[in-house]
């Protein structure tokens, strides 16, 4: 009998989630050539991670809405219609042929953020442009003085005060009591801890939920459809999960920028340890995914470390901690952590070496990335730095250019796979095949 | 403890600047008089920043503390505060974005330089920008976006003052985490500032020229 998760060895959950990446279960490829595409495919990025020349330099386009924009669909008629967003997204891949695909998870459920009344994000028709992606509206969604609450309840907080402030229909769970209060039947315990489930505000709170879920489960039905669809034309997901740096959970999520700012000169040793009660959660956030979707990748969107954001004192200090200890938790579950460094990160490389060795892939935006290869290239795969700027506003021959040079600084031994360095969302169709036609191109190790 | 309130500012010291303030306050020192120690201290903060010796966070928090500041000297005030003399600045985050923080920080900065700011807030309509420049006589405008969509609210915004007759005595700069030379190019900007103190340096090239 195969061994249980709990008693495997980090390499050896590596080795198994690696393997249903490589021959995923359930999937009859479309095939031989398909399977041999896919398995191709896969094999490449594994190359690239492990440190080793693989045939040539992988390419993966991370895409927002560039699918839908291609097929002539604008990001709401996606988010609120799945039919649209599978056959869309699905187009992109088949016609551009990259080396893998970040899943249709980018573009969440309309209709369930409705039914929430969400107020985390702005998205198209609910106070951006139907034409635009989802926008984040930042607030103060934790205050100065609940790092206690926090701390003492990551649960409970969210519970009882971060999703009731964000979800409008959820307004009622702020009259829940502690889960953890019902112990037992024995002095009224269990009695008095069901008392808020009979409450009007807290009926309706879980009326929504329950409708978000009907929703939900729609949507997902929608991304397992199109993971398994493009598995069988040959075409590999390229995140198994997602997660944040404690630091920027705090500070996107909770506290916003000016927020953690603040906390960082006037309560600095609450923010610490909230960031270290927090790590756990982040870690096991990311494996679970990793998990059910059969994929060690992790993908990391870095916000609040890039240069400028923090000097280099309070990088050490606030920033990277819990970060690596986010990227060892992530190994020791056998995953892959792939940090994604928005913004510039010029001044942390020496810092970020310090990551394990074939275990992580560093994205990186702005970047000089011949820096990066120089510094990490002997630590972990890099990737990224495609400019989203020319990809925007320049032409095919302009990329061409961009990814020649990217792959003579970076892609020497291997170690590197070609990716925008920002989301791509609508963006004329002809560079995004540019960058993938020439990496194919000029990519082949010899 | 020292009684230099620049220096307190300068250096981040909330409690000692605050501190500082109250005395002074209650000693019956001119209210001018503070606020014009704070703008030193302010302009020691931005100095720092441009020769990176100061990053973001030094920026926001010196901009917490000023603000305290100004609480507890603004009841004192019997004239208006400081006159802005630096010359009048449109800053707006262009159609479609609704991305705050740097414009936010670029507001700040410009206003504690001495700056006449027009803050229009964010996603803001192509028309509204072309009639505030109408409405204000600004020269400068600086526009703002974080997403990849701003490059084409720019470029229209800035074609919009073109057609409005006004681009001639206009200077624009554009800011924001994904622009690049490319993009002043492709957009039809004069510059972009790569962070708030190059904002400021550009509003000021440009408005002490005229």
């Amino acid at each position: 009998m195969a061994k249980q998760w709990e008693e495997m060895t980090p390499a050896e959950k590596r080795a198994d989630l690696t393997e249903k990446w490589l021959s995923p279960p359930g999937v009859k490829f479309a095939n031989a050539e398909a399977e041999k595409g896919y398995k191709g495919r896969v094999q490449r990025i594994l190359d690239a991670i492990d440190l080793k020349t693989p045939d040539r330099v992988p390419v993966f386009p991370m895409c927002g809405f560039f699918g839908a924009y291609y097929a002539g669909y604008t990001p709401y008629d996606v988010m609120y219609d799945y039919d649209k967003l599978m056959k869309s997204f699905s187009k992109y891949v088949l016609d551009f042929q990259p080396d893998a695909h970040g899943s249709v998870t980018v573009s969440p459920p309309g209709k369930l953020h409705d039914i929430l009344d969400y107020k985390l994000y702005a998205w198209p028709g609910h106070g951006v442009a139907k034409e635009h992606s989802y926008q984040c509206l930042e607030g103060e969604y934790m205050k100065a003085n609940e790092y206690d609450a926090l701390i003492e309840d990551p649960t409970l907080f969210f519970l009882t005060a971060f999703l009731p402030r964000t979800m409008g229909a959820l307004d009622g769970l702020k009259m829940l009591s502690p889960f953890t209060n019902m112990t037992e039947m024995y002095g009224g315990f269990t009695g008095a801890a069901f008392v808020p489930f009979g409450l009007p505000p807290v009926k309706a709170a879980l009326k929504a939920l329950s409708d978000a879920g009907d929703e939900a489960l729609k949507w997902i039905g929608t991304v397992a459809a199109y993971g398994g669809a493009m598995a069988a034309a040959g075409f590999p997901g390229f995140f198994g999960g997602g997660t944040k740096a404690p630091f920027d959970t705090i500070g996107d999520t909770l506290r916003g920028t000016k927020g953690i700012i603040l906390d960082m000169y006037r309560q600095p040793a609450k923010l610490l340890r909230a960031m270290e009660q927090i790590t756990p959660i982040m870690v096991k956030m990311g494996v679970a995914n990793a998990k059910v979707n059969g994929c060690p990748v992790v993908f990391i969107p870095l916000h609040k470390g890039a240069d400028g954001f923090l000097n280099d004192e309070q990088f050490k200090k606030f920033y990277w901690p819990s970060l690596k200890a986010l990227l060892d938790g992530l190994i020791a579950e056998g995953c892959i952590p792939f940090p994604w460094a928005e913004g510039g990160y010029n001044s942390r490389l020496k810092v970020i070496k310090d990551s394990p060795k074939g275990k992580v892939i560093w994205g990186f935006d702005t970047t000089d990335m011949a820096e990066a290869k120089k510094t990490l290239g002997d630590v972990c795969c890099i990737g990224g730095n495609m400019s989203i700027a020319t990809l925007s506003v320049g032409t095919p021959d302009d990329v061409k250019a961009s990814v020649k040079k990217l792959i003579k600084d970076c892609a020497k031994g291997g170690g590197y796979i070609m990716m925008s360095g920002a989301v791509i969302e609508n963006v004329p169709p002809a560079n995004v095949k540019a960058m993938i036609d020439a990496t194919k191109e000029y990519g082949v190790y010899k | 403890m020292a009684k230099d309130l620049s220096k307190a500012l300068a250096d981040l010291k909330e409690d000692e600047a605050i501190a500082i303030v109250r005395d002074k306050l209650n000693a019956g020192a001119d209210p001018m008089g503070i606020l014009n120690d704070a703008g030193k201290g302010m302009e020691t903060v931005g100095t720092r920043f441009s020769k990176g010796e100061y990053f973001i966070p030094d920026l926001v928090y010196s901009g917490e503390i000023l603000k305290r500041i100004n609480e507890l000297v603004k009841p004192k005030l019997t004239g208006g505060g400081a006159a802005k003399t630096g010359g009048k600045v449109i800053i707006a985050t262009v159609a479609g974005d609704i991305h705050d923080i740097g414009k936010d920080i670029v507001v700040f900065m410009l206003d504690v330089s001495g700056f006449q700011v027009y803050d229009m807030g964010v996603d803001v309509p192509i028309q509204k920008i072309v009639d505030k420049i109408k409405e204000t006589g600004s020269t400068v405008v600086g526009l703002s976006g974080f997403l990849t969509l701003a490059y084409d609210s720019m470029k229209q915004t800035i074609e919009a003052i073109q057609k409005s007759g006004l681009r001639d005595k206009m200077k624009i700069m554009i800011g924001g985490g994904q622009i690049t030379p490319e993009i002043v190019k492709y957009t039809g900007a004069d510059a972009y500032g790569k962070d708030a103190i190059e904002g400021v340096a550009l509003a000021r090239k440009w408005l002490s020229a005229k």
